[in-house]
């Protein structure tokens, strides 16, 4: 470096701690060696949500958010904006593949314990993000007003319907109508493009600012932070975050881009799972589709939300199937406190935790496969079925966690 | 490494079940080649022809046919019927409203049939229609039941009725092509309106060889570079 830029880094130093947080955030930041495949995901959803960013910029000069122009103005982009193609896919594919990339950085949270003190808080900021993400996927996924765009939109409008006495008058007010309408398709574009992305980076900067305070967790679950060279006080299984993470990371993002651009370029629709066939009929609210299902990203809700087919304690089927929807999300907030296992990681975890984790990814295939189906009694029944197990590797996890029989944690971390 | 095994086995396997959904009458396979000029050529002027007096393809520009080979000229003499210019949409000659009084409802728009019906489906619906005197234009369709659009091209396939009780059709009185001849009639004009539904599919999938090239590239440059910088981690 030289010496005018010297003096120029001191004169904003002066006014910025630009140095210090470079040091503290990058190339100070001291995080586990140990970093496995896993350890990709959080830097690569930052990449998508970059991705989501800049793309929809240039989305929203040509979309026209009204009832009667927003699909054509889609297929106007598609056809006569430059390369509009190749924005709207890059936006359509980023959306799915943001939910791949965060429900892979969360299984890696559940895998390794990085719910588990201290980073309660760092896990409830995520899942606040986690929330966001499927606002602004739901109110993202009406604006092609397409047939899937309203219907989908319409069962989920209509849940809120469900609630007690406040029901109807609420969705009239989410609605601005009485029906999903033009009115609706504004309001849900101004959470879209302003509200919801505010609200994102800033609960992803706050993420990350948790992350940092806490330190990284880790494959093995140990607190780098609790072996230090007594010379230096720099953690011994940590190394900077600068150069080491980033350039490791880009490894990582390009080897996300093949998987990304080869979608966007050879399969922008997944066979129907990113882009549903029936989205490219204009929406219609005087003909409802046989069959409505949301994007995959939403169908294991789905599945529970139709698994409830009995009233009981006096209450609606329909509003128990909100209520254990709303549950099957919320219910990842108290997982550090669920946890009652002596160790973090799976790798130092006994049988029991296995089976349950194994068990749970099952049952959220198996519950988002099913949500893409048409509902018969026999696919009801599985669907009851797998969603008991869901709740149950929650609801079980203080007895199982606890009586498990776990191994010895290692003092370093290891490979 | 076993986690990351069931988590592919399990993705994997998704899309084969969720695909064996039953269909009501067994699609035929539809012989696309968006590559083909010659063949999207033929079908823009059958779909030009037959197609677009009730339909429209509003999202589509008539001088988008460039891409397939024609030039302002072709497009002009060719494809334009009605006046347009070679920039404007190419939309129905018939008016809505009136198009709903006569068929009770307005025929769909075709820029994106394609898509939303798939090749195969549009394929056999085209070769699928027969005499039905219960119905209201006196035509009905083994793909899609009491459809309200009458067989516009039937002077071209035939007379078709259903043998009773069964899935059959038979042709009872001859139209001026061959089934050969009427099979590869409609293959075009699938083939056109696949095109049609995405104009630049073909070269989205040119420009997604070459940005995969560089990508490879990259990954095998990064990760030499990742290397390099981990050298002295243990």
């Amino acid at each position: 470096m030289n010496k005018q830029q010297n003096s120029m880094i001191k004169w904003i130093d002066e006014r910025f701690p630009l140095t210090s947080t470079w040091k503290a955030h990058l190339s100070e930041y001291y995080a586990p060696k140990n970093f496995n495949f896993w350890y990709y995901f959080g830097s690569l959803a930052l990449l998508v949500l970059v991705n989501q960013l800049l793309t929809g910029i240039f989305l929203t000069m040509s979309y026209k958010p009204d009832a009667g122009m927003a699909f054509a103005s889609v297929e106007y982009i598609m056809r006569d904006v430059d390369f509009g193609w190749l924005i709207r896919y890059m936006h359509s594919t980023g959306a799915s593949m943001f939910f791949v990339v965060v429900y892979l950085h969360m299984f890696r949270g559940m895998m390794y314990g990085s719910y588990r003190k201290p980073r309660e808080l760092l896990w409830l900021i995520g899942m606040a993000i986690f929330f966001v993400l499927m606002s602004l996927a739901f109110t993202g996924y009406i604006l092609p007003w397409g047939q899937m765009s309203y219907w989908g939109a319409q069962v989920i409008v209509s849940m809120f319907g469900a609630i007690p006495l406040i029901g109807d008058t609420l969705s009239n007010w989410i609605l601005g109508d009485f029906m999903l309408s033009d009115a609706a398709l504004n309001r849900f574009f101004a959470y879209h493009v302003v509200t919801l992305p505010v609200l994102i980076v800033v609960l992803v900067f706050v993420h990350i600012i948790a992350l940092h305070e806490t330190g990284s967790n880790n494959p093995d679950g140990i607190e780098i932070k609790a072996n230090k060279d007594p010379q230096t006080g720099i953690p011994v299984d940590g190394i900077p975050f600068h150069p080491y993470y980033t350039v490791k990371d880009i490894f990582g993002a390009v080897g996300f881009l093949i998987v990304f651009c080869g979608i966007i370029f050879f399969a922008p629709e997944m066979g129907g799972y990113f882009l549903e066939d029936n989205n490219f009929i204009p929406a219609n609210p005087l003909h409802t589709p046989d069959h409505i299902a949301p994007v995959w990203y939403f169908t294991p809700y789905y599945s529970m939300l139709r698994a409830v087919t009995v009233n009981f304690l006096g209450v609606d089927a329909k509003l128990w199937g909100v209520i254990l929807m709303a549950a099957a999300v919320v219910i990842f907030c108290f997982l550090p406190w669920l946890d009652r296992s002596p160790v973090k990681s799976i790798r130092y975890k006994g049988p029991y935790f296995k089976i349950a984790l194994t068990l749970f990814v099952i049952s959220f295939f198996v519950l988002g496969w099913l949500g893409t189906k048409s509902v018969t009694p026999l696919y009801t029944l599985l669907a009851q079925i797998f969603t008991t197990i869901y709740f149950a590797f929650f609801l079980l996890m203080p007895w199982y966690s606890k009586i498990d029989k776990v191994k010895p944690e290692p003092e370093n971390v290891t490979k | 490494m076993r986690m990351i095994k069931i988590l592919l086995l399990a993705v994997l396997l998704t899309p084969f079940v969720a695909h064996s959904s039953g269909q009501e009458v067994e699609l035929d396979k539809a012989p696309i080649d968006r590559t083909d000029k010659e063949s999207l050529k033929r079908g823009a002027n059958s779909f030009v022809e037959y197609c677009l007096t009730c339909h429209g393809a509003d999202f589509m520009r008539y001088n988008r046919h460039r891409d397939i080979g024609m030039s302002e000229d072709d497009i002009r003499t060719e494809l334009i019927h009605t006046g347009q210019k070679t920039g404007d949409l190419m939309e129905a000659a018939m008016r809505k409203k009136e198009a709903e009084q006569w068929f009770g409802v307005a025929p769909p728009d075709l820029s994106v049939i394609a898509r939303s019906r798939g090749a195969d489906w549009l394929y056999t619906y085209l070769r699928t229609f027969y005499q039905d005197t219960s119905t209201y234009s006196g035509w009905n369709n083994l793909t899609f039941d009491k459809v309200a659009m009458p067989h516009v091209l039937h002077h071209l396939q035939g007379w078709q009725t259903l043998e009773p009780g069964t899935k059959n059709l038979v042709l009872t009185k001859s139209g001026t092509m061959t089934k050969g001849e009427y099979d590869k009639f409609v293959a075009d004009l699938v083939n056109y309106m696949v095109y049609l539904g995405e104009p630049h599919a073909s070269y989205r999938k040119e420009l997604g060889v070459i940005v995969l090239l560089f990508l490879f590239g990259m990954l095998g440059l990064t990760y030499l570079l990742k290397k390099e910088y981990w050298r002295d981690i243990h």
